[in-house]
């Protein structure tokens, strides 16, 4: 059975895009030019009490671990931005100077940062499950194989979102924002550790890596997309075999590459800073968002009457796998988290000290959202199975990692100039509609369930 | 008390797990299945009532979790408060990420072993407990279905060895 666009879901999606595009043009438009216009907005942001539940003895964060910085005798400053070098820092009004100019790009991020965020959060999902596709090929799965075309559904997203991030990128390179402070030589000039990394860290080779990324993935789902529609029309298995070998073959490449991609993506914004299992926390984050939006997708074509074949074990399987992997994220963040903390080494422990002191409500409540609503919602056996269970704990779990994107991003591009605003809402928004649009649109080309699949029997007569 | 029985042995788990609907078809009252190795679905088959282990094992955890912070806290927060790393024990919150750990393996701790010995207790084994099994071969590669005779002998007879039955006898059995 082909699957047809519902009116309302089309009409709903351009509306999402057309809103959320309004909301982030006003956001580009009401950014801040000028150092005086940015310090009005400060001094408006705090008499009107502004404050998106952040104090202000909070908003002065940044400037507290500075002082630490030079107290701890760390020549390197923890300051991210640079946008102040280390001599103006000895004169007072130096100082004041370049403290607004900073505020000023943090203002001027704003935008720009929401942009990246939902653009990659969005992308990050699609890529996601092109990785879990990738594993249910290279396993041969049984259970899975009727869940496959909603999987490459998810994934034809690849291709836009990518070519968006990619251009995000590619214009902050080319300076338009001030997000990656490492792609500016002055800043550079002045830096001995970024100096130390630009051999890897130069826009040059970023925008390579990046193109590599992006077309190994894009490759591997167009290709990997051709051969699965190719076996229902064959007659024998060759198409799935190669499929087989491509995918275990992709899932090094990913490995490897989507490490990489988030030291570069994201990492790379504090640049000072670094964590060794920066890739695997991301890609629990995004493992477990892909996962949870293959089970949004599959619950809503099941409410219209598709996907007939897929029953409430499918649905128990996806579950499982969003509830053993929300714990996978937390591990994983929770690893990275204590190291740290523990061991208390001044350039590293800013990180936390940043998010701790500017971003507490998103930095505990994303772990309220990530860890304990899904652990309480989704430990009984019987609930994995209840569908508007499923939908409640996967809209929170999808929320919850849009946090965690925000609290990667967030801190080391405006800092505690942050607000979940216009900007913020209009990007969820926009990305959120272009991907419904796209996918939606990409179900409608062929048969929801796959014919000639060798496991496809086995899959519909999965029962636990 | 002793009852009468009836014992089918099986040499295949797919036919016993036939056998066994067949029987709850027939209306014949199943008292326990002897199998070498666990039988994925044979409790539905036979209409067992779910287990209850799970939410024994959830509360044991909590008592684990509960343990390891009332532990902690006065092991390194009350008793015996040290600097460790420059984080003076005063608050068991704000050292709370260095319990962790041990707050996870005394869960984690408590719920399977208690669990397990829940278990062995509801299942009414312990040390040097005699096996209550009617037939050695079912350690190793037979199944034995053990069915209640209540004076329709010969037609069950009949039934268990349509079903696929190698070997069916009939035994008194002591409660």
């Amino acid at each position: 059975m082909k699957y047809t666009f519902s009116n309302r879901l089309k009409i709903g999606s351009i509306v999402l895009m057309v809103v959320g595009a309004i909301c982030l043009i006003s956001g580009f438009l009401s950014a801040p030019s000028t150092v005086e216009e940015a310090k009005e907005m400060v001094a408006a942001a705090h008499g009107d009490g502004h404050g998106g539940g952040h104090g202000e003895e909070a908003s002065h964060g940044t400037e507290h671990e500075e002082d630490y910085m030079e107290k701890s005798g760390h020549t390197a400053t923890a300051d991210s931005h640079g946008d102040s070098d280390a001599t103006d820092k000895n004169h007072e009004a130096g100082h004041d100077a370049s403290h607004d100019e900073h505020v000023l790009h943090q203002l001027q991020n704003r935008p720009w940062s929401a942009l990246y965020v939902a653009a990659f959060f969005f992308f990050m999902i699609s890529l996601g499950v092109l990785a879990f596709y990738a594993i249910q090929r290279a396993a041969q799965a049984g259970w899975s194989p009727l869940l496959f075309r909603v999987m490459e559904g998810i994934t034809s997203y690849i291709v836009p979102g990518g070519i968006i991030v990619f251009v995000i990128l590619l214009l902050s390179v080319l300076h338009m924002n001030h997000m990656f402070t490492w792609v500016d030589p002055e800043v550079v000039a002045h830096d001995k550790l970024l100096q130390g990394k630009k051999g890897y860290l130069n826009p040059t080779f970023f925008l390579i890596r990046a193109a590599i990324f992006l077309g190994g993935w894009i490759a591997y789902r167009q290709y990997s997309r051709k051969l699965s529609l190719a076996q229902d029309q064959a007659d024998d298995n060759s198409n799935f075999k190669k499929n087989f070998r491509v995918s275990a073959a992709f899932l090094v490449f990913y490995l490897i590459s989507e490490s990489m991609m988030s030291w570069d993506w994201i990492m790379s914004l504090d640049p000072h800073w670094f964590s060794t299992l920066f890739g695997w926390y991301v890609f629990a984050s995004m493992f477990v968002s892909g996962i949870t939006t293959i089970a949004l997708i599959t619950i809503y074509l099941k409410s219209k009457g598709y996907l007939p074949e897929v029953n409430n074990s499918h649905i128990h399987d996806l579950a499982k796998f969003m509830f053993g992997i929300s714990i996978f994220w937390t591990y994983l963040w929770f690893s990275q988290f204590m190291l740290i903390w523990y061991a208390n080494i001044p350039e590293e422990v800013t990180y936390f000290v940043t998010r701790i002191e500017d971003y507490k409500l998103p930095f505990f409540g994303m772990l309220a959202m990530n860890f304990i609503f899904p652990l309480l919602v989704l430990m009984n056996s019987d609930y994995k199975r209840v569908n508007w269970f499923v939908v409640m704990a996967g809209i929170v779990i999808l929320f919850g990692h849009y946090m965690d994107i925000f609290n990667m991003v967030m801190p080391a591009t405006v800092g505690d100039q942050w607000y979940l605003g216009v900007p913020e809402i209009g990007g969820i928004l926009f990305f959120a509609g272009l991907f419904i649009y796209y996918v939606f649109n990409a179900l409608t080309k062929e048969e929801l369930t796959p014919k000639r699949n060798p496991f496809i029997e086995e899959s519909r007569h999965f029962h636990y | 008390m002793a009852s009468k029985v009836i014992h089918a042995v099986y040499n295949d788990d797919d036919i016993l797990m036939h056998a066994v609907k067949e029987v709850r078809a027939a209306h014949h009252h199943i008292e326990e299945v002897y199998t070498p190795f666990p039988v994925h679905g044979l409790d539905k088959a036979m209409g067992l009532a779910d287990t209850r282990i799970a939410i024994t094992s959830f509360m044991y955890g909590c008592l684990g979790l509960t343990v390891a912070i009332v532990m902690m806290n006065y092991i390194m927060i009350q008793d015996w408060p040290q600097d460790i790393g420059g984080k003076p024990s005063f608050s068991y919150l704000e050292n709370m990420p260095a319990f962790v750990p041990i707050m996870f393996e005394l869960t984690v701790f408590f719920a399977a072993h208690l669990m397990v010995i829940t278990f062995y207790l509801r299942s009414r084994m312990w040390p040097f407990k005699k096996a209550e099994n009617p037939d050695k071969r079912t350690t190793d590669d037979l199944f034995l279905m053990e069915v209640g005779v209540h004076g329709n002998e010969k037609e069950l007879k009949d039934l268990l060895l349509n079903t696929g039955a190698i070997e069916v006898t009939v035994t008194e059995k002591d409660e």
